[in-house]
């Protein structure tokens, strides 16, 4: 699982920014949003620091996702304020193509792929590499298409080539591709949208190697997981979301599961 | 795992099947029409009337890759080329009545674009609705004339756009039928080729047809493109239009409605998929070829032309059936299992992608 991919030419100067003085990669302050008339984020206000892994928890319909897809750009938040790196962004032209810039990228449980396209084009769309009339390197992409799948967690290996198509894929290798693709984007934040929802016990064991590597590397995640044991074993910090709302920042030390699945139920039984 | 490697052989020559079935076709027609088949003159004609076909069905080919329809087009072509029409007959404006009536495409596809990106319609409603608007309109205001373009082969817009440069030169006479749009629309598709498979334009495209949530997630301006892609089918149908009023000398109002099931069609049968996602233009133009084959071929062969429609249709709906075979293999696993006997359920195919309603 080593992070090496030895062509570093298309990726952000990572480097050169993580030098910067800086506390929260991430921080959002009384931010709002509404699907009309449905209040889907209730004043959020939450924090991720330069180097921590912020477990998401809450059950269906908590905002969790909702919340990722304001952080990540993909929505954009009814009202509050965000702040990266400790500066604020004007929200009015944050987007994903920004967050990718500001060295944010997402891992969806199962929206991060297209089906019909090739591996290779699934790598790079949104930022291709092209040359100076535009035209995309497909040599270039290709190649280090190839190294990132070599490198992928969850292959079974056989007869998959960056021309095959996603829908060739099992569960677990695409999973692996979205995650080869995010590690190869070498984020200072991945945001990994319940990843081993669809996986075996094997491989959603990598996808936490994954994560400790995160932390080991001296990066920021944002996990959001169904799975209680899963995230109480890698989060730095836990906040529990319910219908919309931050109502707990809990630390994992200071919790077990079974106290934390308690408490979860007990949000739940409140009214 | 040979399944895999078997499929990307074929993927790998693009429009591979459909070119061998337009070959079979034509070694069909060649031997019920030889007469006809072996003379050079039924290539030129071909040459000269399928261009607005192959337009059509090219720009249709981005449009359905992205999982969207245009069923605007046959107005865009009564309404750009009526512009067009009444500018360079009545006003005599030469070049700028080229320019008046790309602009009407161009426009006419904005606003389908904006309907359907910013407002949400679901472009079948929206293009049917601006289908019957701009046939409309172009009716009203030319009150339902027709225009005859008397003396336009004189025109130096008539001899650049459709003309017949090599007429009279030394050597064969179908040389001197070769027409000026059949290479203006080999540019154009060339062009658009590299545009689909080569630009990042083509490759959302691709994605969006393939999930919008998806291409939103990867940072694609999914309304952006969606808005570009209805403007440039716009524009294409105002080429169209141009293109069929100089060489038919003449313009009326319907001139755009028998393209209609013909384009699409020819998307279709070139391998493009309707459920978006996939899309060649390679296919597009060899089922534009087929698409007109049939019809000249059946006509020579003695069949009535109340039967091009008939084969058309059914050429039409058996390509349908065998790329929802070959290529979707989810639906083939579908399908397929309601022939089994019950309590014999089949194993998924390892392909497969989760069932739609997984996620």
């Amino acid at each position: 699982m080593a992070r090496a991919v030895t062509d570093r030419d298309a990726r952000p100067p990572a480097g050169a920014r993580r030098a910067d003085a800086f506390t929260d990669i991430v921080r959002m302050e009384s931010v709002q949003k509404y699907f009309g008339a449905i209040h889907a984020l209730r004043d959020v206000s939450i924090r991720v620091g330069r180097n921590e892994i912020v477990g998401l928890i809450g059950d269906n319909g908590a905002g969790k996702s909702t919340l990722i897809k304001v952080m990540t750009g993909v929505l954009p938040p009814s009202a509050g304020r965000l702040f990266v790196r400790d500066r604020e962004i004007d929200l009015s032209d944050y987007s994903v193509r920004m967050a990718h810039d500001l060295s944010i990228e997402t891992v969806y449980q199962d929206r991060s792929l297209a089906d019909k396209q090739p591996l290779w084009r699934n790598f790079f769309v949104g930022r291709q590499i092209t040359g100076r009339f535009g035209f995309i390197d497909i040599k270039r992409q290709k190649a280090i298409a190839e190294q990132i799948l070599l490198k992928s967690i969850g292959f079974r290996g056989a007869g998959i080539t960056v021309d095959s198509t996603v829908a060739e894929l099992s569960g677990g290798e695409r999973q692996g591709i979205a995650i080869g693709r995010a590690m190869y984007y070498d984020a200072d934040l991945i945001v990994l949208d319940e990843p081993t929802a669809a996986l075996a016990v094997k491989e959603a064991r990598k996808v936490l190697d994954f994560v400790a590597e995160i932390k080991a590397g001296g990066r920021a995640c944002v996990y959001i997981e169904h799975n209680l044991a899963n995230v109480h074993q890698v989060a730095d910090r836990l906040i529990v979301l319910d219908r919309g709302a931050v109502v707990a920042e809990i630390r994992p030390p200071d919790t077990s599961v079974a106290e934390l699945t308690d408490f979860l139920i007990s949000i739940q039984q409140h009214d | 795992m040979a399944a895999r490697a078997g499929t990307s052989v074929i993927r790998r020559i693009e429009g591979l099947s459909i070119i061998v079935v337009f070959l079979l076709l034509l070694g069909l027609f060649m031997y019920t029409a030889p007469h006809v088949f072996f003379a050079p003159f039924i290539y030129t004609t071909f040459l000269s009337t399928l261009p607005p076909l192959i337009l059509l069905a090219v720009g249709l080919t981005f449009v359905i890759g992205a999982g969207e329809i245009d069923l605007s087009f046959p107005a865009i072509i009564g309404f750009s080329g009526f512009v067009f029409a009444v500018l360079f007959k009545e006003y005599q404006l030469g070049w700028i009545a080229v320019a008046a009536g790309l602009a009407a495409g161009v426009l006419v596809g904005l606003l389908n674009g904006l309907l359907i990106a910013k407002l949400g319609l679901p472009s079948f409603i929206a293009t049917l609705g601006t289908q019957f608007l701009w046939f409309g309109m172009a009716t009203v205001l030319s009150g339902g004339k027709s225009y005859a373009l008397r003396g336009a082969d004189e025109s130096t817009v008539w001899q650049a756009l459709v003309g017949r440069p090599l007429a009279g030169v030394d050597g064969p006479p179908w040389l001197w039928q070769l027409p000026m749009q059949a290479l203006w629309t080999a540019v154009i598709v060339a062009a658009l080729w590299f545009l689909l498979n080569r630009r990042r334009f083509g490759e959302h495209t691709l994605f969006i047809g393939d999930s919008n949530e998806v291409s939103r997630v990867v940072g694609i301006n999914v309304d952006r493109e969606k808005i570009k892609l209805f403007t440039m089918m716009g524009l294409l149908a105002g080429i169209a239009a141009i293109m069929l009023t100089l060489e038919n000398k003449n313009y009326f109002g319907n001139q755009g409605q028998g393209y209609l099931l013909t384009a699409i069609a020819s998307a279709l049968i070139g391998g493009t998929s309707i459920f978006g996602g996939r899309a060649t233009i390679i296919g597009t133009v060899f089922g534009c070829l087929i698409i007109g084959m049939i019809e000249a071929g059946l006509v020579a062969s003695g069949l009535t032309g109340a039967w091009v429609r008939t084969i058309q249709g059914l050429v039409f709906l058996i390509a349908i059936i065998l790329y929802l075979i070959m290529e979707e293999p989810q639906r083939r696993a579908a399908f397929l299992a309601r022939f089994r006997p019950a309590g014999r359920r089949p194993t998924p195919h390892p392909a497969a992608p989760p069932e739609p309603g997984a996620r």
